[in-house]
């Protein structure tokens, strides 16, 4: 038998997309575009917060979305119809996530040219995705009033990572054992620096606060 | 789902390790998993045998895991104590001010060729 022969890596497996994700983040800044990564589980409400906040800010913003799914377009097809925004499909392949590389490959479909804000809708995942940083210059996340207000003990990266968290569906608050004040303490307890913005998107009560947030962010992206 | 995504990111920086070491076949890839990474341990040796199977490169090639213990350092008593056992509250003085030392990672160790 040959013999065996030992090569040291000692290499995290995150390295190479956490450099792909600040070169893209780099790109972005010169360019003046502000990229938001929206996050969380299946169903919790990303598309509809996104209409609700895309018709609030279209006017002020050029806007580009991308949506990834595993493997439809559905999300792309409504988000279109219902705001008239430049909407591109991301097939994530099967990926529970979406890394650094495939971010880029999206940016390349989108006309950047004058594009203020690229909001890109990831996979519906608390896990996957908070440990693939995108190259997205903030990250946003929805937690919606049917998952639990202990989401954030049981969730604890994806919480720590995220600038802002959106608790969705306060509409039915009333028929659920959801403790906002809980969760908004679970959510300092891993993250102090996180916001916690309470909206129906249905209604689109509460979205304008984070519409303002996002108008916010983009303005000190541009000027910094 | 998840342990699938990691295999390919190991399986992208073993091949780029390969080609710079001109090196024809991989017979053991050791990773350092940390306990509380995330990491399924068996579903990461799943889909690794799944995966690897189909490169030429990596045919057979075993997958072996060291598990990395967690262990949280306290801020307030300076001691420090296992992750999985105590959670964030320091069992020696009751502080919630800690910070975990190791245990997150998810690292190629070596190959063996
Ligand atoms: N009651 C109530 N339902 C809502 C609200 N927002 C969204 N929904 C409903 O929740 C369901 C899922 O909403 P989506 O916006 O598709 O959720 P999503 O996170 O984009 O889902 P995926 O892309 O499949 O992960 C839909 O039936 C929405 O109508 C809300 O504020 N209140
Ligand atoms: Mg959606
Ligand atoms: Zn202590």
């Amino acid at each position: 038998m040959d013999q065996v022969k030992v090569i040291e890596i000692k290499k995290s497996v995150f390295e190479d997309n956490d450099k792909d994700a600040n070169n893209l983040r780099k790109e972005l800044k010169d360019r003046g575009v502000f990229l938001l990564n929206l996050m969380s589980s299946p169903g919790s409400g990303k598309t509809t917060t996104l209409i609700s906040t895309l018709n609030l800010l279209k006017d002020k913003l050029k806007i580009a979305v991308m949506e990834a799914d595993i493997d439809s377009d559905v999300d792309a097809v409504k988000i279109k119809e219902a705001t008239g925004i430049q909407t591109i499909q991301l097939h994530t392949g099967g990926m529970c996530h979406l890394d650094a590389e495939m971010t880029r490959q999206g940016l390349d479909n989108v006309s950047l040219e004058g594009t203020d804000l690229v909001i890109l809708e990831n996979v519906g995942n608390l896990v996957c995705p908070a440990e693939f940083d995108t190259g997205s210059c903030k990250n946003a996340m929805i937690l919606s009033v049917p998952e639990g207000h202990d989401k954030p003990l049981k969730y604890p990266l994806m919480f720590s990572i995220c600038d802002v968290v959106i608790v969705n569906k306060i509409d039915v608050l009333p028929y659920f054992d959801f403790d906002l004040e809980k969760c908004k303490e679970y959510v300092r307890m891993r993250n102090p620096k996180a916001q916690v913005i309470p909206i129906c998107a249905k209604t689109g009560e509460g979205v304008d606060v984070f519409a303002n947030w996002l108008l916010e962010q983009v303005k000190n992206w541009k000027q910094q | 789902m998840h342990e699938l995504g990691i295999v390919f990111y190991i399986i992208r920086d073993v091949k780029k390790v390969a080609e710079e070491h001109k090196v024809e076949h991989v017979s053991t890839v050791v990773m350092n998993i940390g306990e509380v990474s995330t990491i399924i341990p068996d579903y990461l040796t799943d889909c690794w045998r799944w995966a690897a199977d189909k490169e030429d490169l990596l045919r057979g090639c075993e997958l072996k895991v060291n598990t990395v213990p967690a262990v949280t350092y306290c801020e307030d008593c300076g001691k420090e104590f296992p992750t999985v056992q105590h959670g964030k509250i320091c069992p020696h003085c009751g502080s919630e001010h800690t910070y975990l030392l190791r245990g997150n990672e998810v690292e190629i160790k070596e190959i063996q060729v």
